[in-house]
């Protein structure tokens, strides 16, 4: 007889930090007090609050336990399982109030959040179908296989569902396009080559919910005709990949899979596909070459791949977290899918949070939920006391969200409305201290690094806007190089051949229509008003503060300060490299960096 | 079905294209207005990479590549607009600021698209920096070819031909983004891999990244060298297409110039190719009646093209026994030189340098076979030579720009030139051997003389026009009094390959193949002029058959000279000593 179980997250963050350790203790805990019978382990997928972990969960209270460690994990099994007593030290405690949260229902990073792609993500044992099935999986799959394809569409399109990608095209849409096609056999894919730097909720889902992307891929085929779907997942998530297809197994296994699913003459499969580590594969019509075995480079659109895709033959591709929203609309109907989100951009979008932020992880919120929700409810703002600068969301193609949209409702319009774009939900959060020339040159390193190579616009331009950021941070910059760059972007976003050339020079764009003045102080001050660009800084020793205590002429790596014992330092700014060395080392704030 | 017509404006006019026209094609051949383009090759190279010919369609958020973008009813186009015009030119600008800025002694400085491109787009600026921070090293692994990947715009024409005209796959794109390149298996070079040095590649490059491995200072010495009989033989095929590089028109029979710019240059005997393909042609008929009668291998394979012979070893070396044993025309010609006519003049072979012309970048792997010293061999013991001694049948291949630019650089007034005649003996031939230089040449050759000797009578039609023509594969049902003949012939070994298959599960319905490894045959061969005329192949085709129809012997077996070889040297076609000295044997070259 089950009287406890102990849910241990093991997501990617929570393994890093040491879950399987923390879980090895606690089972033999268990079996040292003899009580490995009544309290079951399971490990579960996600449970998003990444920073809080590795992270425990007692059930049936719900008792949540944070930063657990192999030293104090025993608690659990002897404090709270044994004697009844909650482990305190373990417990959250919310910096504002200081007070001790006992369970998830306690945390506002948790509180605010409405689960729905993430819903077994954390809740169940990803490896368990019965554990799936016990939360009406599968249900959505059986229903789908009684209506009509079109009926199913339709429930799609009334639903409002864009796709999470990125784009935010109208799924129904792109089903109905996909069933229309003529051409056989057609072909179901989920994207699941999650690649923007800091984005993961793909991952999550593969890893802590499998099942719900197979019965979405599942009904997907049946609602265009199709009876083969493959997964294509990056080959960095070995984790999900293990996991997904342990699930396919079990789903054949189960006859969710494979011949006449649920006895209805329906038959479908699905097979994983692994990338191999480039960026420009989550483009849709390179990730279909790449699954055909070429070279994954894009090719032009039309034709779309519904017409033509894979091997030339209709195919549905959509994104993980689409696919993930798929099960819930069929089984709840498209109602209960607005019920929460905006008008144009119903449901729900899973961001992943991270930066200049207190809480950093994986939130999912209504569609339409502002920045300031986000930033400072669920994530508790930023820490050190820094001011809020701006958030960057979409990754290496979208842009910033500054201070003064905070209250704008977040949703595939309105962020593209200032420039940027929802992207696939990475969400950096960026304090005062950052410098967004700096910022804006990281993610456009990315895309150079990234392209193809295909089309000129993109191999070559986004190269050569790569060189004007770099001679502009390191203080070379020259009059006339905004106008440049702006213009080069113009033309790369007009000719690239794909998505990837199209928004390359977005992080660059939107960061010169909000802080056009931090580029003029680089290109014409020489100046980094953030004190990030390290070629712009002078390091100076303010002789009044200056005690002579020579801490910072012993730190200097290359000996460019001098001066004797108790006496007033000086740097030599020929010798100095800028390393900050000095600043650091200095205890009476001598130091000046300007 | 009747095509639907869809109405499109370009540039403010009404034009009516049939459904699925592209708006390239609706701007050029409707419209009459260029659009510029760098990557495209019709029906081979469709990618879309250069972004140079992007137009303006209203409607569309961005640009639309007019190669690919298919018009759409009702459609409005704009071709000429400034923001057009600036992406043009900027994304010329953005491949040039890594190009060498050599131009001045680039081989392709006259035919270079890139720079054709720029000054068509007005571009008088590069206004961005170097930003690759090393030179790329030379791929001169290659007996027939050089790749510069510096020079390389990455238009992907050249991994295009390579895999979907010849079916090879010799090439292709390595590496990502700004460090991507074209590149070999595993970089190891063109010499090293499966290319079968046919040249396709270097024909459709835009600029100078893939050039032929020139031989013009090793001819220019053995031309200065007044101890050397330097003898040239050309091909038939640079007859009807060097006159291109001196501005005649396109189809010009410049035979008679040839020969007088040849001799010009210094060469001691201008020879023709021509001759040993009548020799060519009475080895290999007499290889096929000898097989046919008496129930060997069929079908029987052509071998003149060393690219679709390489290709045979590399792909399909099973068919291996199918492939005629004899030489070459080219190889023929080198081993006879050093043999026959040395002996006849009384010349020390080691004396003779055989130059030969060729529309052909794999004769320059060909000739370094080291099978093909035949005439080293047959000397060795005769003339007690060492091995180290040993020499190649033929000394240096040139190609047809080669040849012409060795005239260039001499100062010939090409065009001007009175017509002179080859030098005899080697320099008699006759209409079949003309012909070889085309798409089913060959076979039309062996056939006259097939025909001829197998039923001793006359042909009272000379001109097979079943296998005449550029179309990939041909056949034919040739009727010799009262057997039926099944001939094939293809050009370009895409097609090539399509026969193979069908050779190699033992399916094939033929008695006779000819392969030609380059499209329409040795006339659109590697080593032929660049043209941007699409109907070049057709003018030099109709050259041929034009000098062909004016020669006044036109059956291998009737060439006087040809007779005299085997009267005097040879014996009988395929005798032994034939064997000896004009057949060869391959090697499987494949991956086993």
């Amino acid at each position: 007889m089950i009287r406890n179980q102990l849910l241990v997250c093991a997501g990617g963050a929570c393994i890093t930090s040491g879950e399987k350790s923390v879980k090895d203790v606690l089972v033999d805990e268990l079996k040292k007090n003899g009580i490995e019978d009544e309290v079951q382990v399971i490990e579960t997928g996600c449970m998003g609050a990444c920073d809080l972990g590795p992270i425990v969960v007692v059930y049936p209270e719900g008792t949540f336990y944070q930063k657990v460690t192999v030293k104090n994990a025993g608690l659990i099994v002897n404090e709270h399982l044994v004697k009844g007593r909650t482990v305190g030290e373990l417990l959250y405690t919310e910096p504002a109030s200081e007070k001790r949260a006992r369970t998830s229902g306690d945390i506002p990073f948790y509180t605010r959040q409405v689960k729905r792609v993430l819903r077994n993500c954390g809740a169940i044992d990803p490896l368990s179908i019965e554990e799936y099935i016990a939360r009406d999986g599968y249900f959505a799959l059986g229903k789908a296989l009684e209506m009509a394809p079109d009926e199913i569409i339709r429930i799609l399109l009334d639903s409002g569902l864009r796709g999470r990608g990125g784009a935010g095209f109208p799924t129904g849409l792109k089903w109905k396009a996909a069933r229309e096609a003529a051409g056989s056999p057609k072909y179901v894919v989920c994207n699941g080559d999650e690649g923007d730097p800091g984005a993961f909720m793909d991952r999550s889902v593969l890893e802590g919910d499998p099942h719900s992307i197979i019965e979405a891929m599942a009904i997907a085929g049946y609602a265009i005709g199709a009876e083969k779907g493959y997964v294509y997942v990056r080959a960095e998530y070995p984790l999900a990949i293990e996991r997904f297809e342990y699930a396919i197994g079990k789903a054949r296994e189960y006859g969710f899979l494979g011949r006449s699913i649920l006895g209805t003459g329906f038959n479908f499969d699905i097979e994983i596909r692994i990338g191999a580590g480039a960026f420009v594969c989550g483009e849709e019509t390179a990730l279909l070459r790449s699954i055909e075995g070429k070279r994954g480079t894009p090719s032009v659109k039309p034709p779309f791949p519904a017409q033509s895709g894979l091997w030339n033959k209709p195919t549905l591709i959509n994104n993980v977290e689409t696919y993930a929203n798929i099960p819930q609309i069929i089984t709840n109907g498209a109602e209960w899918f607005r019920s929460v989100g905006s008008t144009k951009s119903p449901g729900t979008k899973v961001f992943a949070l991270a930066g200049n932020v207190q809480n950093t992880g994986l939130v999912e919120v209504p569609m339409g939920t502002t920045l300031r929700e986000l930033v400072f409810e669920i994530g508790g703002g930023i820490p050190g006391g820094k001011k809020f600068k701006a958030a960057q969301t979409g990754g290496p193609s979208g842009g910033v969200i500054t201070a003064e949209y905070l209250d704008m409702p977040i949703d595939f319009d309105t962020v593209k409305e200032i420039g940027t774009i929802m992207g696939s939900g990475g969400l950096i959060v960026l304090d005062e201290d950052s410098c967004m020339v700096d910022v804006a040159k990281f993610y456009l390193g990315f895309t150079v690094d990234e392209s193809c190579g295909k089309c000129t616009p993109c191999r070559e331009g986004t190269r050569q806007m790569y060189h004007m950021m770099e001679r502009i941070c390191d203080g070379n910059g020259r009059d006339g190089d905004i106008e440049r760059l702006s213009k080069l972007a113009d033309v790369i976003k007009d000719t690239s051949l794909c998505g990837l050339g199209q928004s390359a020079p977005n992080p660059v764009l939107s960061t010169i229509r909000f802080y056009e003045d931090e580029y003029r102080a680089h290109i014409y001050e020489k100046k980094c008003p953030s004190h990030v660009c390290k070629h712009l800084l002078t390091y100076s020793i303010t002789p009044d503060k200056c005690v002579g205590c020579t801490a910072c002429a012993r730190q200097c790596p290359v000996h460019a300060i001098t001066g004797e014992v108790k006496k007033i330092h000086v740097i030599d700014q020929s010798k100095c490299t800028k390393c900050g060395s000095c600043y650091e080392s200095c205890r009476f704030g001598a130091i000046r960096k300007e | 079905m009747e095509t639907r017509m869809l109405n499109v404006k370009i540039n403010g006019r009404d034009y009516q294209v049939p459904e699925g026209t592209t708006i390239l094609k609706a701007a050029r051949e409707y419209a009459k207005i260029e659009v510029p383009t760098l990557c495209y090759l019709e029906g081979i190279s469709e990618e879309g990479a250069c972004a140079i010919c992007v137009v303006e369609v209203k409607g569309a958020r961005n640009l639309q590549r007019a190669c690919l973008a298919k018009v759409g009813e009702g459609m409005e186009v704009w071709t000429n607009t400034s923001r057009v015009r600036e992406a043009r030119k900027l994304n010329i600008e953005l491949l040039l600021a890594n190009h060498p800025k050599d131009c001045f002694t680039c081989e392709k400085n006259q035919i270079c698209d890139l720079r054709e491109l720029a000054a068509e787009l007005g571009v008088r600026e590069v206004k961005f920096p170097r930003t690759r921070t090393e030179w790329l090293p030379f791929d001169d692994t290659s007996l027939s070819l050089v790749r510069d990947p510096n020079k390389c715009v990455l238009c992907r024409r050249c991994v295009n031909v390579c895999a979907k005209v010849q079916s090879v796959y010799a090439i292709d794109i390595a590496g990502r983004g700004s460090n991507s390149t074209v590149s070999t298996f595993l970089d190891e070079g063109l010499g090293n891999v499966e290319c079968v040095n046919c040249g396709q590649c270097l024909l459709v490059c835009p600029t100078g990244a893939i050039t032929e491995r020139s031989e013009i200072p090793d001819v220019w010495k053995a031309l200065g060298n007044p101890d050397k009989i330097v003898v040239v033989e050309t091909a038939p095929a640079v007859r009807v297409a060097i006159g291109e590089e001196f501005g005649m028109p396109d189809g010009t029979q410049a035979t008679g110039k040839m020969a007088a710019a040849l001799r010009s240059l210094g060469f001691d005997k201008v020879f023709d190719t021509d001759f040993s393909a009548d020799l060519t042609i009475m080895e290999e008929g007499f290889e096929l009646i000898g097989r046919i009668k008496n129930g060997g291998t069929l079908p029987l394979i052509t071998s003149c093209s060393p690219g679709w012979i390489k290709f045979a070893e590399t792909f399909f070396p099973k068919v291996l026994d199918h492939v005629s044993s004899c030489k070459s025309p080219q190889q023929m010609f080198g081993t006879v030189t050093k043999t026959y006519w040395a002996e006849k003049m009384g010349i020390d072979p080691r004396k003779i340098v055989v130059v030969s012309i060729m529309p052909c970048t794999a004769k320059k792997f060909e000739k370094e076979r080291p099978e093909m010293k035949t005439a080293f061999h047959h000397l060795q013991e005769k003339l007690g030579l060492k091995d180290e001694e040993a020499f190649n049948d033929v000394d240096y291949v040139l190609t047809t720009r080669e040849a012409a630019q060795m005239i260039r650089e001499a100062g010939i007034e090409f065009a001007s030139l009175p017509d002179e005649d080859f030098d005899k003996p080697l320099g008699e031939s006759t209409g079949a051997a003309v012909i070889f230089g085309a798409t089913g040449g060959v076979m039309e050759a062996a056939l006259r003389t097939a025909y001829e000797v197998i039923t001793k009578k006359s042909l009272a039609k000379l001109d097979f026009e079943d296998v005449r023509g550029l179309e990939g594969i041909k056949s034919a049902d040739v009727d010799i009094d009262g057997m039926t003949l099944k001939v094939a012939v293809a050009n370009g070994l895409g097609n090539a390959r399509v026969l193979m298959d069908q050779v190699q599960k033992g399916e094939s319905p033929y008695h006779f193949i000819e392969i030609m490894c380059c499209p329409g045959g040795c006339l659109g061969g590697g080593g032929q002029p660049i043209s941007h005329n699409p109907d070049i192949k057709k003018r030099r085709a109709e050259a041929i058959y034009r000098e062909d129809a004016g020669k006044p012997i036109r059956k291998s077996h009737e060439n006087p000279e040809v007779q005299e070889i085997y009267k005097d040297f040879l014996g009988e076609p395929n005798s032994e000593k034939a064997h000896h000295l004009l057949h060869t044997d391959y090697c499987d070259r494949s991956c086993k």
